[in-house]
């Protein structure tokens, strides 16, 4: 049976094929949807991760114990794993293991657009790449058959277009595998003595996955019309070679790219006259390929930043562009991203940015989206604030940090943030912005929601007892619509000479709720709409930055579209004229 | 073998530009052709601008189109027309929804929305203008404006054989059937 699926999809639908019994992962965008499908497939155990150096501890865990495992992150994950995955590197695996790592060329929705390919190489573990939705699911299986002959793991590389494209794929039936039997074995307890007698291992393991390199299918040649150019590439920049070149060059197409097939490589090198290689962000490919001694054409021509397509390609290497219509785009508005309508978020940070000498250190979710002076990772949005702190206090600036995170980033990692301002006692104000779900990412259950992600009812964390046990003595919850509960809060967070804890606690407006949610919020959405006699046009509203609100030049009025308010209020407390009332009164 | 044909459909996050690109890539598959379609989640969902690429043909390799490729842009807002308009080539059609939406930028007054924008996109290439949003009103639900583009779409690229019924049933809730096919007639009614 064909179905078009995506990346993500395929490989959920690769790991139910090949019997896989354990997946997890922490959501992130573009991987988030491989749990989510996974989740469809009863007969895997499937789970969200706190965050990705848990859920790639809780594989090898599976793993060790004789079960298929699989763990899947976006790129950036991959760096708060690193270090289980250098050590899985040594020891190598029981059941078959592969972490999915989706990488983000072109930034359309991360910090950074680093090429995780040299994880592969660093930690010395086979990497498969598929090119689209088939191989990616095909790859699944083999990659968990190269892991259990070979005892590596595989980091198995998507990257945006390949997780969020969809192709026609060709579905098999799923092959159970029984769990392979748990024996006490000394590399699953890396010593240091232990450790040198795996590097060995390690080093002979490499040689060994280079000689398959070479033999494998997954690496192969495609002669085309004539030998004058041979282009080498993988993943979905083959698709863009292909694209522009069709069949009139000849092809060396990689799916496991490390080790590179290097024999492969100089063989069909020594057949064409001029070696290409095609490949999105770094120059890894090619770097090998010159070590080698093999001259070819890359990022002389291939651009390093961003994510191709097959214009950039064709310009890059035949200089010519396509023919396009004549218009004026200069009229055109930007669009960025905003919160949304009823957003919980809107009310705090309207509040806290009228505070002269605050520095609001942020990370990584929907808050993203409102004002913020500082962002570098998941969970840094605490940390951050105490180092900083404690530099304005040295300065004598008078400055105060204010750390911001949301619930799901806090379980992820700032909770050790947290800790970081207690422990080392620093005058910030940490908000936690509860919304009660993993927003950014598309509403995934996390530690705090009590759901899992199957949607069985799970512990729920409270945020506020963690700060107290953590040993915050200053601890205040409180709801972000209500604009004078916002000021205060934030004026009692900021008044004391060691660390206080604030949550901002009501659900993400796009939140489908929970019984515990109907309870705690009970049933709140309504509509406002503008009193048009009493607006005079001030756009204290619109100064919210609510998208619902609208103000019109022409009348000098605010209207409110009431297919996207919820009656969360904000506007009509900032109104100074009071004419923003509820629809139906 | 049958060239490959490349169709951009572009909107604000929400509009629901995802599910048409579904049900016309379900289509196309059932057809029998090769199909690939591109779409980016994320941050865009955040009302940002959003946009989708539909390749379909006996064989497609890349997932995406540059400049000057597609052969129809379906923009489900007045103004996204304009932006991704340099992805049209020479020659190729646009079905644009007359409903303008502002952005963050207009609404804080940062910039003016460009009230012009179809009079612009009318300029440069051959433009049906539909007030899908209204079609869609009037058949109940201005949600199913997204179909009514869709609809328009499959007119211009001549796909009324395919098999809609099936494609939709595929795509949407039963409760929501009826009122997509009508929304996709409604659409190549508005065209014809």
């Amino acid at each position: 049976m064909k179905q078009l699926m995506t990346g993500n999809e395929a490989v959920a639908r690769g790991a139910w094929e090949c019997g896989v019994h354990f997946a997890s992962a922490y959501p992130g965008t573009p991987s988030t949807e491989i749990l989510e499908n996974i989740a469809t497939y009863k007969e895997i155990y499937s789970e969200w991760a706190p965050n990705e150096k848990v859920a790639l501890e809780a594989a090898i865990g599976a793993s060790f114990a004789g079960g298929r495992a699989l763990a899947a992150m976006k790129h950036v994950g991959l760096n708060v794993a690193a270090d289980p995955l250098f050590t899985l590197g040594y020891t190598g695996v029981n059941g078959g293991l592969i972490v999915v790592s989706c990488d983000d060329p072109g930034l359309h929705s991360s910090q950074d657009e680093q090429d995780n390919r040299h994880y592969a190489r660093a930690a010395k573990i086979g990497m498969i790449e598929p090119s689209n939705s088939q191989e990616a699911k095909d790859m699944v299986r083999i990659a968990m058959e190269i892991s259990e002959e070979f005892d590596t793991p595989i980091l198995f590389r998507m990257t945006t277009r390949v997780c969020h494209s969809k192709s026609v794929v060709e579905l098999g039936e799923r092959e159970e595998r029984d769990i392979i039997p748990y024996v006490k074995k000394d590399k699953f307890n890396p010593v240091p003595a232990i450790s040198r007698v795996l590097h060995t291992k390690v080093e002979e393991r490499i040689r060994k996955l280079e000689e398959f390199s070479n033999k494998t299918e997954l690496n192969y040649i495609e002669w085309g019309k004539d030998l004058k150019i041979g282009i080498v590439s993988a993943s979905v920049a083959y698709q863009y070679a292909k694209e522009v070149f069709g069949d009139s060059v000849s092809y060396l197409k990689l799916g496991f790219t490390y080790p590179l097939p290097m024999a492969k490589i100089r063989e069909f090198a020594s057949q064409v006259e001029q070696l290409i290689v095609v490949e999105e962000l770094d120059p890894f490919i090619e770097d090998a390929i010159k070590a080698a001694g093999i001259p070819c054409i890359g990022k002389e021509k291939i651009p390093i930043e961003g994510e191709l397509n097959p214009d950039i390609v064709r310009k890059a290497l035949l200089g010519v562009e396509n023919e396009t219509i004549e218009f004026d785009s200069s009229v055109v508005a930007k669009r960025p991203p905003v919160l949304c309508a009823g957003c919980p978020h809107r009310g705090f940070f309207h509040e806290l940015v009228k505070l002269k000498d605050v520095i609001i250190t942020s990370d990584i979710g929907c808050y993203g989206l409102a004002p913020k002076d500082i962002a570098i990772c998941m969970g840094g949005g605490f940390s951050v604030a105490h180092g900083a702190q404690k530099v304005f206090n040295m300065a004598g600036t008078g400055k105060r940090c204010v750390g911001v995170m949301g619930d799901s980033t806090f379980f992820h990692s700032g909770m050790t943030s947290m800790l970081e301002a207690v422990y080392n006692n620093s005058n910030v104000l940490l908000v936690v912005l509860d919304n009660r779900i993993t927003g950014m990412t598309g509403h995934q259950q996390n530690p705090g929601t009590g759901r899992t992600l199957s949607e069985e009812p799970a512990n729920i964390t409270d945020v506020a007892e963690i700060a107290k046990a953590l040993g915050v003595k200053h601890v205040k919850t409180i709801n972000p619509l209500k604009l004078d509960e916002v000021k205060e809060g934030i004026k009692w967070g900021l008044g004391f000479d060691t660390p206080a804890v604030l949550i901002t606690r009501w659900p993400c407006a796009l939140k489908k709720l929970t019984e515990e949610d109907r309870k705690e919020f009970g049933d709140y959405k309504a509509v406002n709409k503008v009193e048009e006699d009493k607006c005079i046009g001030c756009k204290m509203c619109i100064k919210t930055g609510c998208p619902a609100l609208e103000y019109h030049s022409d009348t000098k009025k605010v209207t409110i579209d009431r297919n996207q308010c919820l009656g969360c209020d904000v506007c009509a407390q900032v109104c100074p004229k009071k004419a923003i009332v509820r629809e139906g009164k | 073998m049958a060239e490959v044909k490349n169709i951009l459909l572009c909107g604000v996050g929400g509009q629901g530009t995802i599910l048409a690109s579904r049900i016309l890539s379900t289509a196309l598959l059932s057809a029998g052709y090769d199909v690939k379609m591109s779409e980016i989640h994320g941050m865009s969902q955040r009302g940002g601008s959003v946009v989708t690429q539909v390749r379909y043909g006996d064989k497609v390799y890349s997932p995406i189109i540059g400049k000057g490729s597609a052969h129809i842009l379906v923009s489900f807002e007045a103004m996204e027309a304009l932006r991704y308009l340099e992805g049209l080539a020479p020659g190729g059609h646009v079905v644009v929804n007359s409903h303008m939406m502002p952005t963050a930028t207009t609404l804080s007054g940062q910039e003016e929305y460009p009230r012009d924008a179809i009079e612009r996109v009318k300029a440069a290439a051959e433009t049906k203008v539909l007030d899908a949003t209204k079609i869609a009103t009037e058949l109940g639900n201005p949600k199913a404006m997204n179909v009514v583009l869709l609809g328009a779409l499959v007119k211009l690229m001549g796909l009324e054989k395919l098999d809609w019924d099936a494609a939709i049933k595929e795509c949407v809730k039963p409760a929501f059937v009826e009122l997509n096919l009508k929304a996709l007639e409604a659409g190549m009614a508005a065209v014809a």
